[in-house]
């Protein structure tokens, strides 16, 4: 396993929001998150990215503890995530938008730009192609120079999936990637994360379009109320009693996912 | 011990104005998540409004204090629809800039037209009475009762109203109370309404014991904002007990410590509870 | 060549500053002048904290007297040779920002204003009250002028002149650097999403100490040419009305640009000084002014200009793209 957690809890006063979670997230597959809302998937992302210290139990990532460590450092291993809401720039345009993507891999500080060191140099020069390859890779090279309030919903989609490629991640975790976009452009978002995998990254998603996670994930979790409920392939879960209770339980909810 | 007791009675008048001009800055926060640093500006047009009222129409004391929240409050009105409504999708920094620029707006402005002259304001209310062995004023006694009234009749307000519990509403979740169809517009310029009304009753109950100039809401309204700070930003208990906390403290810190720095206790006192809390005193858990 | 053209602004800007005094033999011209280009560098603190990292501070005019009082008690009464204090009283301002800072940025949007703007208040406070060391509401009088370096003096007020048109040359040139570079990417960052820079991978915390810090010592160094520029020094200088000064100063050149600190304080601080009416009431204008331009124009007057700009070569890149068909991929900036 990639990412292991044991009895992950995180409490917000007196709401449990993620409550004694086990999950695993194994290399080279992609996992996916599902449940109705207010389970809990969101927050589960984000005390695994470092943004909310747990309450109670323990993070792994490539069996070093991680539980401990901030956001910034959680990044540093390799763990890369996207926001449902993109929080890109708009004002600015894609390119810049992803060069800063890289700056965790770079030393320079306030004394290099002071003395315009090769250091600076070098480095600029690293983000800046680092920036062209993931852009290339999601396929927005074209929209490089446009500002990102000019471009549509997907591309901005795209181009957070680029800031996160451009931190060099190992996984990366990905909240509701298709929220928003049209069916037709959902197929190209889905194309392009079997593309991440294909090319040695680790994908864990949160999603509510249940029919695309059902032919895009290799293992599914399903939380409901902060706790894990069940686990296991698309089939396994179709046929899940438990899962099926959830979501009918949730009545609006089911009608959504189909 | 007489002297303990003329600063504690001395602490509850000033924790009362205190009070009253936080509420409403919490109010605001609450509802539009502004710090409206333009908000000792409106208190000190309230204090000229009824000052002026009374002087040059002759009018009234209690009169002129009404009139003077008609007015401040519908300066505060203007200003939700003018400034604070177009910048509603903007960044933050930029609220509270234009709450600068109002700010520096209306002091200069009053100081156009009034002069920049410290003036008094001569009330009904000077007679001295003394009972527990202390010795006050009556406009004191007047301070401490109104303030008393106009919380009480607040929260009346808030709870048992319809628009009332919209405000609060609001001031917890704005997209869910939106939904359940509250005319998010009318409830922001109630508030901002509410928020001029209670300054103006601040300055006008207060400035018969202090003065009226147009730097008086500087301090003011710094150290009401270490009062939302302390009592919760958005909290309407909070700025209340806030209040009197630091009307307290600073009675008795002048009493005890040296009254040259009095008024420094409340930025000590802010600067110590960021430090150790940087989300403010009984900060709501993150969502 | 290509160096020269793409800094020609700045170049332009650097050669009318370095003639102006040729021209012109009224003193208080040049004085005025001065003063505009001290303020100017305190405001390029002010933007590199709010403008660019996007964390509004409004303790800088505590700072910029700091700077100013450390430089006026060291000469004054602790005599200390003058380069010397004004290396000392960046150094002092910096190291207070520094802890400041530390506090301070562990508080987010509305408290740092908050917080920042009591910090300011205390430092008001302290200057006013602690009159045995600040002289009080008396003030400091007597501040010298720097001492000669070398062969150059600086009593006349030319030479001053040119002594801080020097320090704003070298300040332009660090915010050109540093803005430009990685780091100043860094910082804008920030100010887009705190959270999404600190999910790739940046120590918010550490960037935002940095640029605060950098910030306080500007408003620092400022401060100490103001005090041997005026001679003379009141606590009025950090009073809270000087930061909402800076800050007018600020967004009407264009908070977060690299001009807008040069373009606002140059206008505003002549505009004022040569209408003597304007010193009392210019808060009439202004106050408005910062409100229309927040609504209308928030990145102010360069702002406004870069805007205009970029819309115009959009434009002309959209028609060379028609007209030629194999478009050329264009890198760098």
């Amino acid at each position: 396993m990639l990412i292991e957690t044991t009895g992950l809890t995180k409490a917000f006063g007196g709401l449990t929001a993620v409550d004694d979670v086990d999950v695993g997230i194994e290399e080279g597959k992609i996992t996916a998150i599902i449940g109705p809302n207010g389970a809990g998937k969101s927050t589960l992302f984000n005390v695994i990215s470092g943004f909310h210290s747990s309450t109670n139990g323990k993070i792994t990532f490539n069996g070093e503890d991680i539980t401990k460590k901030k956001a910034f450092n959680i990044a540093k291993l390799g763990i890369a995530r996207t926001f449902q809401t993109t929080n890109l720039f708009e004002q600015a345009t894609v390119m810049d938008n992803v060069v800063i993507g890289h700056r965790l891999r770079t030393k320079s500080g306030v004394f290099d730009a002071l003395l315009q060191t090769p250091r600076l140099k070098r480095e600029e020069r690293a983000c800046r192609e680092k920036a062209e390859e993931v852009l290339t890779f999601v396929g927005l090279q074209k929209e490089s120079d446009r500002l990102v309030s000019d471009i549509s919903q997907e591309a901005k989609k795209r181009a957070a999936f680029a800031v996160a490629l451009a931190t060099d991640p190992k996984i990366v975790f990905l909240d509701e990637p298709a929220a928003g976009v049209n069916p037709e452009e959902t197929g190209g978002l889905v194309a392009l994360m079997r593309k991440m995998v294909n090319n040695g990254l680790t994908v864990c998603l949160i999603e509510h379009k249940m029919q695309m996670i059902m032919e895009l994930a290799d293992h599914i979790v399903v939380l409901n109320q902060g706790k894990k409920i069940a686990e296991g392939t698309p089939e396994e879960i179709q046929n899940n009693d438990t899962v099926i209770q959830a979501y009918l339980g949730g009545g609006e909810e089911a009608a959504d996912a189909h | 011990m007489d002297v303990l007791a003329q600063q504690l009675f001395n602490g509850l008048t000033i924790g009362s104005v205190y009070s009253l001009v936080a509420l409403g800055l919490t109010l605001v926060y609450g509802i539009l998540h502004i710090p409206n640093f333009a908000h000792g500006a409106l208190y000190m047009v309230g204090g000229y409004v009824t000052l002026m009222t009374m002087t040059t129409l002759g009018l009234p004391y209690f009169v002129a204090m009404f009139m003077s929240i008609l007015v401040v409050g519908g300066i505060a009105v203007l200003m939700e629809r003018l400034v604070f409504h177009q910048l509603r999708h903007s960044p933050p920094i930029h609220d509270k800039i234009a709450a600068i620029g109002l700010l520096l707006f209306l002091e200069t402005l009053v100081q156009l037209i009034w002069g920049a002259d410290y003036r008094s304001m001569t009330t009904p209310f000077d007679d001295i009475v003394s009972f527990l062995g202390i010795t006050v004023t009556t406009q004191r006694i007047l301070i401490v009762v109104a303030a008393v009234l106009v919380m009480i009749a607040l929260h009346l307000f808030l709870k048992k109203t319809m628009i009332g519990a919209a405000i609060i509403a609001m001031s917890q979740n704005r997209e869910g109370a939106f939904l359940q169809g509250i005319n998010a517009n009318r409830v922001a310029m109630l508030t901002f309404f509410i928020s001029g009304g209670l300054a103006a009753i601040a300055a006008s109950i207060s400035s018969p014991i202090n003065l009226v100039y147009p730097g008086m809401g500087h301090l003011v309204i710094l150290k009401a904002f270490v009062i939302i700070i302390i009592g919760g930003m958005g909290s309407v208990p909070g700025a209340i007990i806030g209040g009197y906390i630091l009307g307290f403290s600073e009675s008795l810190g002048a009493t005890f410590i040296s009254s040259d720095y009095s008024d420094i206790i409340a930025f000590v006192l802010l600067v110590a509870i960021l430090t150790v809390k940087p989300q403010g005193l009984f900060a709501k858990g993150a969502h | 060549m290509s160096m020269i053209k793409r800094n020609r602004i700045a170049l332009i800007f650097l050669l009318v500053a370095l003639m102006a005094p040729l021209f012109t033999d009224n003193q208080y011209y040049l004085y005025i002048v001065t003063l505009s280009f001290i303020w100017t560098i305190a405001v390029y603190g002010m933007n590199l904290i709010g403008g660019y990292t996007g964390q509004l501070s409004l303790a800088h005019a505590g700072f910029f007297a700091i700077g100013a009082y450390s430089l006026g008690l060291l000469t004054v009464d602790a005599n200390v040779p003058y380069w010397f204090a004004f290396v000392l009283a960046c150094l002092i301002t910096t190291v207070v920002g520094f802890f400041v800072g530390l506090i301070a940025l562990r508080t987010k949007e509305h408290f740092f204003a908050i917080y920042t703007l009591c910090v300011g208040y205390i430092i008001y406070l302290v200057i006013y009250q602690w009159d045995e060391l600040t002289g009080g509401v008396r003030g400091l009088i007597g501040v010298p002028p720097p001492s000669p370096i070398g062969p150059i003096s600086f009593e006349s007020a030319e030479s001053n002149y040119y002594l801080v048109l020097a320090f704003l040359v070298l300040v332009f040139v660090f915010m050109k650097f540093l803005t430009e570079s990685l780091i100043g990417r860094t910082y804008v960052a920030i100010r887009n999403s705190e959270e999404l820079a600190q999910t790739i991978g940046i120590n918010t915390m550490r960037q935002k100490l940095v640029s605060f810090v950098i910030s306080t010592f500007l408003a620092g160094l400022a401060g100490a040419l103001y005090a041997s520029f005026v001679r003379f020094l009141g606590p009025e200088i950090s009073y809270t009305m000087t930061t909402f000064d800076m800050l007018t100063y600020l967004i009407v050149g264009g908070i977060g640009t690299l001009y807008g600190p040069l373009v606002g304080t140059f206008l505003i601080v002549t505009i004022t000084q040569s209408l003597q009416f304007m010193e009392e009431y210019r808060m009439l204008i202004f106050g408005p002014l910062l409100v229309f331009l927040v609504i209308f124009y928030p990145r102010g007057i360069v702002g406004g200009i870069q805007m205009w700009k970029a819309k115009r070569q959009f434009k002309k890149r959209q028609k060379m793209k028609r007209t030629s068909s194999t478009s050329t991929h264009e890198g760098g900036d």
